[in-house]
């Protein structure tokens, strides 16, 4: 009995933090509870969710994506060249996503192929890839993208009043949700991150799936990116920098183990709200930036700290 | 989980304690050395009564256990790991008096009559035998007076064996007292004076060794006959299913040939370290050949990748099943799915139906013990987990089944149980493969025996012909007499 109130309670642990830290901004801000500022933090927490959902996948597989910033930047820039030179607008979107993708299967390609730890190799891509932003743009923002309503729409837009971000972001949440549960893919995610050897013993392929998992993380980091950009309307490269941090604050608050093999993508979910509802509802109480940082640490150490023992 | 339980070890004896797993040898080891507290009962060390809420008074008063997995930090030196924790000093400085240690380990080594270990090698660098005999040596260097081996032979060679025991005799004489914990019956018999049965947490008996016999203990330990040791065989075997040509990998082995035809038990012997695991690793496609050929009913295969083989329908069952065939920390159910992704899912979506009765239809036909699906297979006992594994594989319906150490760790009723399985497969018509140490069980299940002696095959017998002294004499290179 008390095994079975204790594991739900690491289940759940994440949901009754976010509760507890909503109420309590509640009772401090009489703003937080607005119906506009709930639209609104949904539409902010949507740029980091997209990143961590990529990364809960990387660190089932026991990975670790420090580059998805620097893909973020690059690949918004790239999708900012190609609407600046006149591409259709839905045509640059899908190829800057392709772009993601191939910056993503690069990582996946040296973790695997190159037999690099995850962290080395995507620490190398990190600055490789920012480099390669800097060149592209010499440094400079990419303005004066496009008018089109369907680019507006990406960033700015609201569909029957909720913005189009958190839109967007539900729906591939409930996506790879059904990814990770239903899918031969997300068990094959979880039995290579629990016992690499034993699931390739099996005849998985072991390397394929974690391609693909960084391919994924890719295509989602240029994703938020393009969401960054259309609400400014340019893309800067400086864009996404330390947006790693945020995403695997967000997975590990979520409840999934760095060790790999154990964790939800609800739990990510949650993190990234309660990520985002710190910064919102110090933001409404005015608390300077510099102790927002001091706050979020906190709560990241006290979410693992409980996560640990309620384990 | 233990009750009325009673063990009495004299000064220098040498005392089995079996029981199939889960009957309570761990925790009856764990209440003895205060890793858990007793609710009832005396423990008394030379007629006086202790208490002991930790491992380390234990070890204070003399007890120390030896586990099955070794406390030996790879990266040190014998000598380093001799002192692990307790460091000798020059006084209080909290400046370490190497000298001193690297003379006490010497001595200590040299007092359990060991000379190849020298205090200056890295642990990491020596064999797992030698790894044991540091553990056992540094149990000495803290004067114990009761060790207690969980297991100790579990991977060693034959010949670390004999040198183990070897040093158990030296201890004995010593006047250190042993308890020792052991599934191989062979070994209680031959190196233990009296013998404790446990059986589901209670106490049944102790035999003098030299009084009893294999099947009284098997009866103690299991509470029924169990029958014959190894189950009668009369499979008709058929054509050849898989057929291995010039096998070779660079510094592994070379020169590999050999068939398993429908219906047979191929058994596989050898020294470890002789190769046997490395050659079917390959053939399964978990290292890549440097040369070969794999046939399979006659037509070549090209195995990459162990997805190949499993496509071809070879299922293999490694030797290490909690590092190589268990993800351990997860469920019964997603254990069996791993093998069987294809057949529960319908366009890469899984069809949790067909999982479920998959793998309720494999804990059922293999009486796996368990609560259900959902249990996580860490928590079920070696016997059960390597059920799962074998689950694993049943349900790809294969034609060739490799099993590496199939009853390893396991208990005797277990064993029994798995025999029977590969019995029932055999009688299906799949070519079985089995790599095992145990020479009786090598004699008692196969059909046919091949012996590997450094990376070649060095003899073949048919069942009939084999006995353990020709295998013993092929497994070491002797020359064919």
């Amino acid at each position: 009995m008390k095994q079975f109130v204790f594991h739900n309670l690491a289940k759940i642990g994440p949901l009754v933090g976010l509760i507890f830290i909503a109420i309590i901004l509640g009772i401090l801000s009489e703003n937080f509870f607005t119906l506009s500022n709930i639209l609104n933090l949904f539409r902010q927490v949507s740029v980091n969710a997209l990143i961590a959902f990529g990364m809960t996948f990387v660190i089932l597989t026991a990975g670790i994506d420090l580059s998805v910033g620097s893909i973020l930047a690059l690949g918004s820039a790239l999708t900012a060249g190609l609407l600046t030179s006149g591409m259709d607008p839905v045509l640059a979107v899908v190829v800057g996503l392709l772009i993601g993708f191939v910056l993503g299967a690069v990582n996946g390609l040296i973790i695997t192929k190159g037999k690099v730890a995850p962290f080395i190799a995507t620490l190398a891509t990190m600055t490789v890839y920012r480099g390669a932003t800097l060149v592209y743009t010499d440094g400079r923002p990419i303005t004066g993208l496009s008018d089109s309503f369907t680019f507006e729409m990406i960033g700015k837009g609201y569909v029957f009043g909720v913005p189009f971000p958190a839109v967007l972001m539900l729906l591939i949440f409930v996506l790879l949700f059904f990814l990770l549960h239903n899918t031969v893919f997300g068990r094959q995610v979880y039995a290579v991150g629990g016992n690499e050897e034993a699931s390739t013993l099996s005849g998985i392929k072991a390397d394929r799936v974690k391609i693909w998992v960084y391919s994924l993380t890719g295509m989602l980091s240029v994703l938020a990116g393009i969401i960054i950009t259309s609400r400014l309307n340019s893309a800067q490269p400086t864009a996404g920098s330390m947006y790693e941090l945020d995403a695997i604050a967000a997975v590990v608050i979520g409840g999934t183990s760095l060790a790999g093999g154990r964790g939800r993508i609800v739990g990510t979910l949650i993190g990234a709200l309660i990520i985002g509802v710190i910064d919102n509802g110090l933001n409404l109480l005015n608390v300077s930036s510099f102790y927002q940082q001091i706050v979020k640490g906190g709560v990241i150490l006290l979410a693992v700290l409980l996560d640990r023992k309620s384990k | 989980m233990l009750q009325n339980v009673q063990l009495e070890v004299r000064r220098g004896e040498i005392h089995a304690l079996m029981g199939e797993n889960g009957a309570g040898k761990s925790t009856l080891v764990k209440v003895l050395t205060g890793i858990h507290q007793r609710d009832n009962g005396v423990i008394k060390i030379n007629g006086q009564e202790v208490i002991f809420s930790n491992p380390k008074q234990a070890e204070e008063k003399g007890i120390i256990v030896i586990h099955q997995e070794l406390n030996i930090i790879p990266y040190l030196t014998v000598t380093q790991n001799m002192f692990l924790g307790k460091d000798l000093t020059y006084g209080k400085t909290g400046i370490l008096n190497k000298k001193e240690m690297r003379n006490k380990t010497e001595q200590n080594l040299r007092r359990l009559g060991v000379k190849n270990i020298h205090p200056d090698d890295i642990a990491g660098d020596l064999s797992v035998g030698k790894q044991q005999m540091i553990e056992i040596a540094r149990a000495l260097a803290t004067n114990a007076e009761l060790i207690v081996m969980d297991e100790p032979t579990a991977a060693l060679t034959d010949r670390e064996i004999k040198s183990l025991f070897e040093v158990v005799d030296s201890l004995k004489e010593q006047g250190v007292s042993i308890i020792y914990i052991s599934h191989r019956m062979e070994e209680i018999f031959e190196i233990c004076d009296r013998i404790t049965v446990l059986r589901d947490g209670q106490y049944i008996g102790t035999e003098n060794i030299a009084d009893t016999s294999f099947q009284a203990i098997v009866k103690m330990m299991v509470g029924r006959e169990l029958g014959e040791r190894f189950p009668e065989r009369d499979t008709m075997i058929g054509d050849i299913v898989l057929e291995i040509e010039n096998l070779e990998k660079t510094g592994l082995f070379k020169n590999i040939g050999f068939h398993v035809k429908e219906g047979e038990i191929l058994g596989v012997a050898g020294l470890m370290g002789a190769g046997r695991t490395e050659i079917m690793e390959t053939i399964f496609g978990f290292r890549k050949k440097d040369n070969g050929m794999i046939k399979m009913h006659g037509e070549p295969l090209s195995i990459n990748h162990p997805s190949d083989a499993v496509k071809a329908g070879i299922g293999f069952i490694s030797e290490d099943r909690k590092t190589k065939g268990l993800v351990i920390d997860t469920s019964i159910r997603k254990n069996i799915a791993l093998t069987n992704l294809k057949t529960i899912s319908n366009k890469g979506m899984i069809t949790q139906s067909k999982e479920k009765k998959l793998v309720d239809e494999l804990i059922q036909r293999l009486h796996i013990r368990t609560t259900g699906g959902e249990q996580e297979v860490k928590s079920l006992s070696g016997g059960n987990q390597q059920k799962v594994v074998i689950a694993k594989w049943l349900g790809i319906q294969p034609k060739v089944l490799i099993l590496d150490e199939p009853t390893r760790g396991v208990d005797v009723g277990a064993k029994k149980e798995i025999y029977t399985i590969m019995n029932q497969l055999t009688k299906s018509g799949v070519a079985i493969i089995m790599i095992s140490s145990e020479l009786p069980e090598v004699l008692g299940v196969s059909d046919r025996i091949m012996v590997i002696h450094e990376g070649k095959i060095s003899d073949v017998f048919k069942r009939s012909e084999a006995d353990q002294e020709k295998i013993m004499t092929a497994a070491t290179g002797g020359v064919k007499s």
